[in-house]
């Protein structure tokens, strides 16, 4: 790790003006005032941690998609892009737009009527406290290790890419997201998301523009790729028929069963970090339409994200290699992609406006993981274990402390990471462990009146454990991984979406299996949070251009088309 | 949406796009006047100039659209 700083000190990538800076501290002074003028705003429980529910469904939408939108994910699947060509676009595409739809059309009735406050709290009110308490506790403490990792992960990005002291990006970033989130709550975070959301396409969309005027628009950008590389990088699914004959070594049956099925429908319905973005729209309509609006931009994030690595693919004049290969060779990793485009194309201004995306990027992410933290914290852990009888002003108060104590954990985890960097590893391992078997519990709750608390706690808890099992078993023995995968030529990508294809199935048979044999809960205590036992409000008042469903089959039509023109 | 009594938060957008796309301009045509040294790829396109005229006009129109002044008859 030493080694690694002392090599980027003295190998910056870009240097920024006068121009460049200002625009960057311009921005740390907006999102500051911002949280300082909603201070106001945020005095009651509600206000605070559900935004006082009155987001309309652009905003809703924008801060649900910019919530997901961090640097980290900009710069890493930019560098996947570069690594595995357009396969990389199925993470954006399958692996996002039928989940988000799913979520607006089918779940997010049950968690609206419900009025929950978050995912956990839907779990206690289906199948009581046992399911609530599994899945509060390793999201709080699993989301505020991501946000440290990711933290960390910026700061030694700004290290490499400007030469910026690693201490201070680490403390002037979290402080800032800490003092907006605080004092504004998750209006705050959700208003800063609107925002960099607008600066992450003003800073970014200009590398693909110019980047396909260099190629000689997408004809010569294959062209030039297929030179470069190999002809398979500029396809969607024609090389998905076996492992071998794509960079990635999946099959089609990981990336719609484990991807799109099961991965992305876990962390874009259950993933609270997202899910509470929509939880605070002004009524039902706008809840259902928040998803549709934030997966018709999601469609789009491919233009600047996956086309820049392709174009660093077919114009860069230098190879990008894996992290610890540039490490001992001094050259740019595959992460670098991004600010490579960025050197490569952007003058005065223009770079520092890009800086400023990719620093909103990781802003965003990070206010989103501490916001959904203090919520599950102080309602689903504190308010339920710890102190049941306090005033709302109590637990606004514990918002705002847990805000600054979330943000002081994720400091805390970032200097453990620079220290012990495998900790990594196994965070992110551990977050995977929970996501896919809860889209399972959930759904199965959602949707079957006979599933009991028993089964969703047994599943829940069978479901984590095999994915447990699974890791374990490749990490000691990784020729299991011919066996988790379905395939000899299964590479690391493959493991993770065929895990979390088997816990999730685990999951359900356990769910089904113990609900069978014990007791489910009466009707009368399902309505609101089960399909055929809660009434949903009809459409009919409104024109067809403002129904969801109109709009997700809109979506559903062009990322269709989408999967046909890049075949 | 609006925050605390009257101010959108399309207008907040208003100023950061117009604040960054005056800046972003006005080193374009500075770049345009004393072309550097070593220049970007493609630097012959100018395109601090046009992406900021771009962001610039987009941050007066939301400015105009959501002035809290305006919001605040509507």
């Amino acid at each position: 790790m030493t080694a690694l700083l002392a090599f980027a000190s003295n190998n910056r990538l870009v240097h920024l003006s006068t121009v460049d800076l200002a625009i960057i501290v311009f921005y740390f002074l907006l999102v500051l005032a911002i949280g300082f003028y909603l201070k106001e705003r945020a005095n009651t429980g509600e206000d605070f941690f559900m935004a006082g529910r009155e987001m309309t469904a652009w905003i809703a939408g924008l801060s649900f998609l910019s919530a997901n939108l961090g640097s980290l994910e900009l710069m890493g699947w930019a560098g996947s892009a570069y690594q595995y060509g357009i396969l990389a676009a199925h993470w954006y595409w399958v692996g996002a737009i039928p989940a988000m739809l799913f979520l607006a059309l089918v779940m997010m009735p049950f968690y609206y009527i419900s009025k929950t406050h978050s995912v956990p709290g839907y779990l206690k009110l289906r199948f009581g406290e046992s399911s609530r308490a599994l899945s509060s506790i390793s999201f709080a403490f699993m989301t505020v290790l991501m946000s440290g990792i990711n933290m960390y992960s910026m700061a030694l990005v700004l290290k490499i890419v400007l030469g910026w002291n690693i201490n201070l990006s680490i403390w002037v970033s979290a402080g800032t997201v800490a003092i907006y989130v605080a004092l504004g709550g998750l209006r705050s975070a959700i208003f800063n998301e609107v925002l960099q959301f607008v600066l992450i396409w003003a800073g970014a969309l200009l590398i693909p523009i110019l980047g396909l005027i260099e190629a000689g628009g997408w004809s010569g950008l294959k062209a030039r790729i297929t030179t470069n590389a190999s002809a398979e990088y500029v396809h969607l699914w024609s090389t998905l028929g076996s492992a071998k004959d794509n960079p990635m070594g999946i099959q089609w049956i990981g990336i719609v069963f484990g991807l799109g099925a099961v991965i992305s429908m876990g962390y874009w319905t259950t993933d609270f970090l997202v899910v509470q973005r929509v939880l605070t729209s002004k009524d039902m309509r706008a809840a259902k339409m928040a998803p549709i609006i934030g997966a018709a931009f999601k469609m789009f994030v491919p233009f600047i994200v996956i086309l820049p690595g392709l174009l660093a693919l077919a114009v860069l004049p230098i190879k990008l290699m894996p992290e610890a290969q540039a490490i001992a060779t001094g050259g740019h990793s595959y992460n670098e992609v991004l600010p490579l485009m960025l050197a490569r194309y952007c003058g005065p201004g223009l770079l520092g406006l890009g800086i400023t995306a990719l620093i909103a990027g990781f802003m965003s992410g990070m206010a989103g993981n501490v916001s959904a933290f203090t919520t599950v914290w102080t309602y689903d852990i504190y308010r339920a274990f710890i102190k049941k009888d306090g005033s709302d002003h109590h637990y606004v108060n514990m918002g705002r402390w847990c805000t600054v104590l979330g943000v002081a954990i994720s400091i805390g985890t970032a200097y453990l990471v620079m220290d012990f960097k495998s900790i990594m590893d196994y965070v992110q391992a551990l977050f995977s462990f929970f996501i896919a078997p809860l889209f399972a519990t959930v759904i199965i709750g959602m949707l079957w009146k006979r599933a009991s608390p028993a089964g969703g706690f047994w599943g829940l808890l069978a479901g984590t454990a095999s994915s447990v099992a699974m890791w374990a078993w490749v990490k000691v023995d990784p020729s299991a991984l011919r066996y988790i995968a379905l395939s000899p030529y299964a590479k690391d990508m493959a493991e993770n979406m065929y895990r979390a294809l088997w816990s999730c199935i685990i999951c359900a048979l356990v769910t089904i299996v113990v609900s069978l044999l014990t007791k489910p809960k009466p009707e009368s205590e399902l309505k609101g949070l089960v399909y055929g036992a809660t009434e949903i409000p009809p459409e009919s008042y409104v024109t067809v251009l403002h129904r969801p469903w109109f709009w997700a089959t809109v979506v559903g039509v062009v990322f269709i088309a989408l999967q046909i023109a890049y075949w | 949406m609006k925050a605390g009594g009257s101010i959108s938060i399309w207008f907040f957008i208003g100023v950061s796009l117009l604040f960054n796309g005056v800046l972003i301009l006005a080193a374009g045509i500075y770049q345009y006047l004393q072309p550097p040294e070593a220049p970007t790829v493609l630097f012959n396109l100018h395109a601090g100039i046009w992406w900021g005229a771009i962001l610039a006009i987009l941050g007066v129109i939301y400015c105009i659209l959501y002035c809290p002044s305006r919001m605040k008859t509507q």
